[in-house]
């Protein structure tokens, strides 16, 4: 039971984009087509899944102390071996995604489940975790991408759509769609969620870095604070 | 010359790294509350972007290239950053304290950030000299600033208005984001056409 529950749980409740607000920078940038978003879905669902059982099978190998270090090194090895497979089998993803590929090692999903979940957690429900963690990715970008492809562009999955295709929103593919679209369905969670809107600005809880974050404007409010 | 101002401006206004291309999002909504941190925060990043090239610049053209080794970019490539952040802060914060004072909290921040990665690989798929490199790194750390500093006034204005409950917080700062980013679209075209 508790096992379907971390499987579940990163599907819709703590979905890492909607809910998590985790992975902004290829949310926005991979999902302007379907195709592309799927493709950015389940590579980093396969290296979240893989780090995840890694990280926790080596939980007790590693020193706290360079925890950090150690997870980048083999987050980025599983992202090699994932770059050399996508260039091998599907070479047209390959050139869709560009950079967003290698940059999957600095996906803070993927560092912030390893630091979260995985570090304290045994392999099999860190294994779990990662599937339903990148399960919900995949699906946050599907949702946002056929948004922006269905009306941005006309099309689904490349299939015209009668009516849209001569009626197309063209600004909804480009840059500033996609931080609309993303603001927009993060209100609609907002509104008809369960949970109430988070008080923070910003959904810093599960990022890796929230303490340092945290101190970097803590220190500016203090210094605000002098001046007066 | 002309093409290096190009790569300059091209990086700064166009190619934005935060509006147009959406790397580094994390500190553009995290840290841009306030414009003091915005402009340390680009500040330590637009110092981080000029080091790590001109390190990983090397590295990709005289050690991974001649021996073949070019799919062991991205590891290298994050080591050698992660690394180096390391030692500018060991280095700043024995020699130049002052520096480390103000730039020193977001240091570890810039590690996985990922305009610092992805500038690094960029000026290798876009096959630049090494000048070229430093200085389409430079013009990606000024748009980051600009577009921190920029958005930290737009952000101020927010802080004070009337918004519905369900856009508080992240959307109403995404929306702005949006527009922010629609007024970048306007330079589309301007660069190439200045020195025709």
């Amino acid at each position: 039971m508790k096992t379907l529950n971390n499987f579940t749980k990163g599907i819709i409740r703590e979905n890492p984009v909607l809910v998590l607000v985790l992975g902004t920078c290829p949310t926005l940038a991979t999902s302007t087509s379907v195709i592309n978003a799927l493709g950015m879905g389940v590579a980093a669902t396969v290296v979240l899944l893989f780090s995840n059982i890694l990280i926790s099978a080596l939980r007790k190998v590693i020193p706290d102390k360079v925890r950090i270090p150690c997870y980048i090194v083999l987050i980025a090895g599983l992202v090699t071996a994932v770059q050399m497979l996508v260039k091998a089998y599907a070479p047209a993803l390959n050139d869709s995604l560009g950079i967003y590929l290698p940059l999957i090692v600095v996906n803070c999903i993927i560092l912030g489940r390893a630091e979260m979940f995985a570090s304290k957690n045994k392999v099999l429900a860190s294994a779990f975790d990662g599937l339903g963690m990148g399960i919900g990715f995949t699906l946050a970008l599907f949702l946002m991408a056929s948004v922006r492809e269905i009306f941005g562009n006309g099309t689904f999955c490349g299939m015209e759509i009668p009516f849209l295709t001569d009626n197309k929103i063209s600004i909804l593919t480009m840059a500033p769609g996609g931080f609309m679209v993303f603001g927009l369905l993060i209100a609609c969670v907002n509104k008809f969620g369960k949970s109430k809107p988070k008080k923070s600005d910003f959904g810093c809880e599960g990022c890796p870095q929230a303490d340092i974050c945290g101190k970097a404007s803590g220190k500016d409010a203090k210094e605000a604070g002098k001046d007066d | 010359m002309t093409n290096l101002i190009i790569i300059l401006l091209s990086a700064v206004f166009i190619n934005n790294y935060v509006l147009s291309k959406f790397l580094g999002i994390c500190p553009f909504l995290g840290v841009s509350k306030k414009l003091g941190s915005a402009v340390g925060m680009s500040l330590a990043v637009i110092f981080v972007m000029l080091i790590a090239t001109a390190v990983t610049w090397p590295i990709q053209k005289f050690l991974l290239d001649p021996k073949d080794l070019g799919y062991l970019q991205t590891i290298v490539f994050i080591l050698v950053i992660a690394a180096l952040v390391q030692l500018v802060e060991i280095v700043l914060k024995r020699y130049v304290p002052s520096l480390h004072k103000s730039l020193g909290v977001y240091l570890p921040l810039i590690t996985t950030n990922c305009a610092v990665l992805g500038v690094t690989i960029l000026n290798i798929s876009e096959n630049y000299t090494f000048i070229e490199s430093m200085v389409n790194s430079l013009g990606s750390g000024l748009g980051f600033m600009l577009a921190m500093v920029m958005f930290s006034g737009v952000r101020s204005t927010i802080e004070g208005s009337d918004i519905p409950e369900c856009f508080r917080g992240l959307p109403i700062t995404l929306i702005a984001a949006a527009i922010t980013s629609l007024s970048f679209m306007g330079f589309g075209g301007v660069i190439e056409n200045l020195f025709s």
